[in-house]
């Protein structure tokens, strides 16, 4: 469906991709997960054609489409902040693609009236569509923005932080809501994210980006349970950081067993509940390193002051010549 | 701290309306209502059919005429290539942005009657452009093109800075939303940009054109004051007052300020009226 080859983009001095290889099969969801700064942002809006890459392809369903301008691409995009046109009425924004059509391709007002009207259903906001932007909240701006963008019959959706200035609840919502809506419709989707969680829940495949290059490309579950670079291990999900000869070793804080012969000895100076479980934070013995612990909640809290022992069970090790190995320990 | 300790009888962020609203019709009335009123008061003096012989004078009905006629015309020039200048400010950022922006501030500075003589200079046959129109058969000074030509270089700043801050309100997002929709530029401009940038852009309008009917100082070299032709309403009145026709000059004053009133107040009732539609 997506073919990218080779994508470079520079602003000024700053490089903000360095050679970019992509495929994504048609239907797949994809999230673009990185820090800000990343080149995510900027990747996303090349495949909309909303950027201009400085070298490199985009393939779209087998066209070359390089050069095309984002009028003809035929993408839809969703942006963080919605975009929505403050002046039009909801059902106005919703039609606004199928009334820019011209020629031929010319839809007649009740045609695209009709249309405004199924796609405000399938958003879940029936009844809106006479009202303003202004007068929805955050959350119902989001779905009109993606009921216009769905408008257009696109053969692909955008999506920049897409949930990105909702508030907590909201978004959760409206996560698992997209994900319904995607596995409904099976459009090819791609959404740029720096919350990792929201990664992990939605995408078929993570794509974690740090400063303009791809670290990793996976499934959910691979990315978090085998990261390749040091890079991908702490910025999805929590890791700890053990210097060792040659490298580091890294292990999340789950993955440990607590033992009074363990070979590792942590001063607790913070505990809280996590959820299901106890975190216990504190400085290592001998080096000093901070850690945090997830302790059963089954059990008392661990206390302040107190000395846990313990060995992970499961770990990589990351060399400094980038090489890494990882598996359970004994 | 003094915020914190004035709140309890402010529980409103927003400083008491009594207050502020009553400062603001006393400060209304200080330095517009009783100026303007005293203007009333003295035309009242002439007796109503004497007020209608001098306001209604076909000199002065010419002279109303070219006054709101070009007023309204370097509005609406202004409002076209304002628009144009105030969109390549905020979307762009290019070396010498910020002398771009000074220039376009400059005629608010400049001393009026400095601006008329330069134009002038520049329009007459024998001028730099004039030179040129000349042999087209175009005249610009001392017609009221050249009247039109002042006035749109006074009035410029108001558009631009009327617009200026909407437009970057607006973003580019919404730009390039309606071109991933498939939207044409001219689309995006009409359908999009336009409508939203609208009020703003009446605001500017209404302010050059308000500029435009009471300016002296620019057009009275450009014009050639010919009474009658290219005569305009605030040189009528000084040449009342030159005269010592104080009523004659105060009842030509009256009827302008009737005029520009009914035409800033229609604007306004417009852009509520597009407000409200925003459900803003």
């Amino acid at each position: 469906m997506i073919h990218l080859r080779g994508i470079t983009k520079q602003f000024g001095d700053y490089p903000a991709l360095h050679g970019i290889d992509l495929d994504v099969a048609p239907g797949e969801f994809i999230a673009l997960l990185g820090p800000s700064g990343s080149g995510k942002t900027t990747l996303l809006r090349i495949i909309a054609g909303l950027e201009f890459q400085d070298s490199g392809t985009v393939l779209l369903g087998g066209e070359d489409v390089s050069r095309t301008p984002v009028a003809d691409r035929h993408v839809g995009f969703v942006f963080q902040h919605y975009a929505l046109f403050r002046h039009m009425t909801v059902a106005d924004n919703v039609a606004f693609g199928l009334s820019v059509r011209r020629g031929k391709h010319r839809i007649a007002k009740a045609a695209r009236q009709a249309r405004a009207e199924e796609l405000l259903r399938l958003v879940q906001l029936e009844g809106l569509g006479s009202r303003y932007p202004g007068q929805l909240s955050g959350g119902q701006r989001q779905r009109v923005a993606l009921a216009r963008a769905l408008a257009i019959e696109p053969r692909l959706l955008l999506l920049d932080e897409p949930f990105g200035a909702l508030d907590a609840k909201v978004r959760k919502d409206l996560r698992r809501w997209l994900r319904d809506l995607h596995k409904a419709m099976g459009l090819t989707s791609i959404f740029v994210t720096h919350d990792q969680e929201e990664a992990l829940e939605l995408a078929d495949r993570v794509v974690v980006m740090s400063q303009g290059r791809i670290e990793q490309i996976g499934a959910p579950d691979a990315v978090y349970m085998n990261p390749e670079t040091p890079f991908v291990s702490h910025f999805v999900g929590e890791t700890n950081r053990l210097p060792a000869s040659g490298g580091e070793i890294h292990f999340r804080p789950h993955e440990i067993t607590v033992t009074p012969d363990g070979s590792e000895a942590v001063l607790v100076d913070n505990v809280f509940r996590k959820g299901a479980v106890w975190r216990a934070e504190g400085l290592l013995e001998g080096s000093g390193q901070f850690v945090e612990l997830d302790l059963p909640s089954s059990q008392d809290a661990p206390r302040l002051g107190q000395t846990i022992r313990f060995n992970p069970h499961r770990a990589r090790m990351f060399n400094a010549d980038g090489d890494h190995t990882q598996g359970d320990l004994p | 701290m003094s915020a914190r300790s004035t709140r309890w009888r402010q529980p409103s962020v927003l400083p008491g309306f009594g207050l502020s609203f009553g400062f603001t019709l006393a400060w209304l009335t200080l330095i517009v209502l009783i100026p303007l009123a005293t203007i009333f008061l003295k035309a009242a003096g002439l007796g109503w059919s004497e007020f209608l012989a001098v306001g209604f004078s076909p000199r002065a009905m010419a002279a109303y005429q070219l006054s709101f006629g070009t007023a309204a015309a370097a509005g609406l020039v202004n409002a076209v290539f304002g628009l144009i200048v105030a969109w390549v400010l905020v979307r762009f950022d290019f070396t010498g942005k910020q002398v771009v922006s000074a220039l376009v501030d400059l005629p608010f500075a400049l001393p009026t009657a400095v601006a008329g003589i330069a134009l002038t200079a520049l329009y007459t046959p024998e001028g730099w452009i004039g030179q040129f129109l000349e042999p087209l058969g175009i005249k610009v000074a001392f017609t009221w093109i050249g009247i039109t030509i002042a006035l749109v270089f006074i009035g410029l700043p108001f558009v631009v800075r009327s617009v200026e801050p909407v437009l970057a309100d607006l973003g580019r997002e919404v730009e390039e939303a309606a071109a991933t929709l498939g939207a044409t530029r001219w689309q995006t401009f009409t359908r999009v940009i336009f409508p939203a940038i609208g009020p703003a852009l009446l605001t500017g309008f209404a302010l050059a054109f308000a500029r435009g009917v009471g300016e002296y100082g620019s057009v009275i070299f450009i014009s050639g004051n010919m009474p009658g032709r290219t005569e305009i309403a605030p040189l009528l009145i000084v040449t009342q007052l030159e005269q010592y026709a104080y009523a004659g000059a105060t009842a030509i004053a009256v009827v302008m300020m009737l005029a520009s009133f009914a035409v800033l107040l229609l604007i306004n009732l417009i852009q509520a009226a597009s407000r409200w539609r925003m459900g803003a």
